[in-house]
């Protein structure tokens, strides 16, 4: 009885729609069994859901201070409002209009350097035969993304350093004369890309390896049947099938375009490549706590994620009608 | 079926094309469908030599694809080691490559006996440990139920916790609720505001829909065994190589991240060893000054060696359990793929 009672009913409803004509217990019902019955469950959801809303819903209420003039004595809800001067006042700002160029190149580059090599690595590992080679290579390709940023970029500004780095050592060998790589705003863009691709490389090639693990063995067969080489192959199995997971991943790296990494261009930045270095977030970083102008920092911050949520939502919508897969339906 | 199965080995000698495919197919499903019966070695033969020259081009130069690949990860990584245990004039002047010049400690000496390095090292080891277990005990508590098909009300809270990844109030709006909580300069800050990741909660909880059978539940009910008590007596356990990924995906990033600590603490006593780093490596600060020109030249030298052991030395903790992360990485990527 207390089976019929307690588990039938709940899998009646979802198994969903019905036709036979149960009729379905009404929402508040639903709510009042199933919080009689798994109180405790809610219970246990509690703290976490109220560390979500205090660490993530209350900073979005917070978000209004960019639309107010924030006065650390007035508080929040306290400040007067200005409504979008604020807006106004980084749009007229000379120097914002080259943050969003710097974000946005950067962001984009990093992207597309980033995408083919990943594919690469995953459809060569997959070409050669399991043992010891093949591990080594997916170990030590993989290990960088365990690195913390702070010590990649240490790495890079050390072997990229005009004195005693690996670089300029292996330049001079061929009577290059020394560069001082960090010091030159041009090279910073490849700099943060290509380092990037260095440690996230292998890690994001794991993703694309176990797609190919799930590629149905009888394609191959049929293949060798018909006698594909290596290439053809590849060409026509492995990449098709790998279009899906490329699709979502490509379109979750687009759709973070505008938020890309403050930490790592906060510690390539130096004061003599700022001006390709300097990106949105680092700004924000800077307006806000450092020159303590929180309703001006809020404002640009408020209208990147604004922008970057919209191009997320734009960018699923093409890969959904251009290949029939986004990351949500 | 079964009879080319036989004969293919013996027919298949030739160049005969067509029975060669069949047979080699047959073979193949065969012994994957796991009988005893083994290629003899001139009908692997006969299977290799049907790669044409064109493949073995191609299978050449993947091999020097991965060398490539290979060599330019490993490359750095040696440099930075083999540079830790050179002598500092030999790093200054640039001498060293991938093998160490006149070893040497020194570096690393000076590193460990510098207190601000001591105190990050321990203050990190400290966040980790308590970040890892508030964060581990939080996902679990969240993903859980939010794991129960029958919960009203879970469709939303997952759309709520989603959401999240998706927006975000940003920097200061969140600076400003820790600051009103009076969590600045404080190690509740390092530990509590980050603590739930949404990946970590879709894994954990993807994990316990997938891996849990209904059945289990339902016979523990039946035995009159509460929600929590099923959850602590039989979930966990079940779950053990789910939490131990998701604590791992936690420590590692509480270990690496030093932007927390960057917002939120201005006592150096309270500084994780990334930002200890940071300010060595990075910001070139070098506490004691030099009087003269000579011992300026050799605290210079040392400062470079010293960047380079400090590297080491931070990786060293990641390093050690990084086979073992490799392996279950893999899996926890793949689980949170499934959703996601």
């Amino acid at each position: 009885m207390r089976y019929d009672s307690t588990v039938e009913p709940p899998r009646a409803r979802s198994a969903g729609g019905s036709p036979g004509g149960i009729t379905r217990p009404g929402m508040g019902l639903r709510a009042r069994r199933s919080f009689a019955r798994h109180w405790t469950l809610y219970l246990l959801m509690l703290v976490p859901l109220v560390h979500l809303a205090v660490f993530k819903y209350v900073p979005m209420t917070n978000a209004v201070i960019a639309f107010k003039d924030y006065n650390i004595v007035k508080g929040i809800w306290g400040s007067d409002w200005v409504g979008l001067r604020n807006f106004q006042a980084v749009v007229d700002n000379p120097a914002f209009w080259p943050l969003v160029r710097n974000t946005f190149t950067l962001s984009f580059y990093a992207v597309i350097a980033g995408f083919p090599i990943p594919i690469l690595l995953a459809l060569a590992l997959n070409e050669i035969r399991q043992g010891f080679f093949k591990r080594t290579v997916q170990l030590v390709t993989y290990a960088p993304y365990f690195i913390s940023t702070v010590v990649v970029v240490s790495m890079t500004i050390m072997i990229l350093s005009p004195k005693i780095g690996l670089v300029s050592q292996g330049l001079g060998f061929f009577g290059v004369k020394q560069v001082d790589f960090l010091a030159d705003p041009d090279y910073f863009r490849h700099i943060y890309v290509w380092s990037d691709v260095w440690q996230t490389a292998g890690y994001s090639a794991v993703i694309y390896m176990a797609t190919l693990a799930g590629v149905d063995p009888s394609l191959y067969e049929a293949a060798r049947v018909d006698g594909a080489s290596r290439l053809q192959k590849i060409w026509h199995i492995d990449l098709p099938s790998l279009r899906p997971t490329a699709v979502i991943i490509l379109v979750l790296a687009v759709g973070n375009i505008m938020a890309i990494g403050f930490e790592k261009a906060f510690l390539l930045q130096n004061p003599l490549n700022l001006s390709s270095s300097e990106i949105i977030a680092t700004y924000v970083y800077k307006t806000g706590l450092i020159n303590a102008d929180f309703s001006q920092a809020t404002a640009v911050g408020l209208l990147n994620s604004v922008v970057n949520l919209v191009l997320l939502v734009f960018v699923n919508f093409i890969a959904k009608r251009l290949t029939g897969s986004g990351v949500w339906s | 079926m079964s009879q080319p199965l036989i004969t293919a080995p013996v027919a298949d000698t030739g160049d005969t094309e067509p029975a060669g495919h069949t047979g080699d197919t047959a073979v193949r499903g065969r012994r994957r469908a796991g009988s005893g019966l083994r290629l003899p070695g001139h009908r692997r033969r006969a299977a290799r030599t049907r790669e044409t020259g064109v493949d073995r081009m191609f299978l050449f130069c993947t091999y020097l694809l991965l060398c490539t690949f290979l060599a330019v990860v490993l490359l750095p990584l040696l440099h930075i080691v083999a540079s830790s245990f050179s002598s500092p004039i030999a790093v200054s002047s640039g001498q060293v490559f991938l093998w160490p010049v006149d070893f040497t400690l020194r570096g690393y000496r000076t590193a460990l006996s510098d207190p601000a390095i001591i105190t990050g090292f321990l203050n990190s080891f400290f966040y980790t440990g308590v970040g890892t277990l508030i964060s581990v005990t939080l996902t679990i508590a969240i993903a859980y139920p939010l794991s129960r098909k029958e919960l009203f009300g879970r469709g939303p809270i997952m759309g709520a916790v989603l959401l999240t990844m998706l927006f975000s109030g940003g920097l200061i709006p969140t600076y400003l609720v820790v600051q009103q909580l009076g969590l600045i300069d404080t190690r509740w800050a390092m530990v509590v505001p980050q603590a739930i990741g949404v990946w970590q909660v879709v894994i954990a909880s993807t994990y316990f829909r997938t891996m849990i059978p209904d059945e289990l539940y339902e016979a523990a009910q039946l035995d009159g065994c509460g929600d929590l008590r099923f959850l602590w007596k039989v979930v966990l356990p079940l779950a053990k190589p789910m939490i131990a990924v998701v604590a791992l995906m936690y420590a590692i990033t509480q270990w690496n991240s030093y932007f927390d600590a960057l917002l939120y603490l201005k006592d150096a006593d309270l500084y994780p060893l990334q930002l200890v780093l940071r300010n060595i490596l990075i910001l070139n600060t070098n506490t004691n000054g030099a009087t003269d020109a000579a011992a300026m030249i050799e605290r210079q030298q040392l400062a470079d060696l010293l960047k380079y052991s400090l590297i080491v030395i931070a990786s060293v903790p990641v390093l050690v359990i990084y086979p073992f992360v490799a392996r279950h990485f893999t899996k926890g990527i793949m689980i949170g793929a499934v959703k996601g």
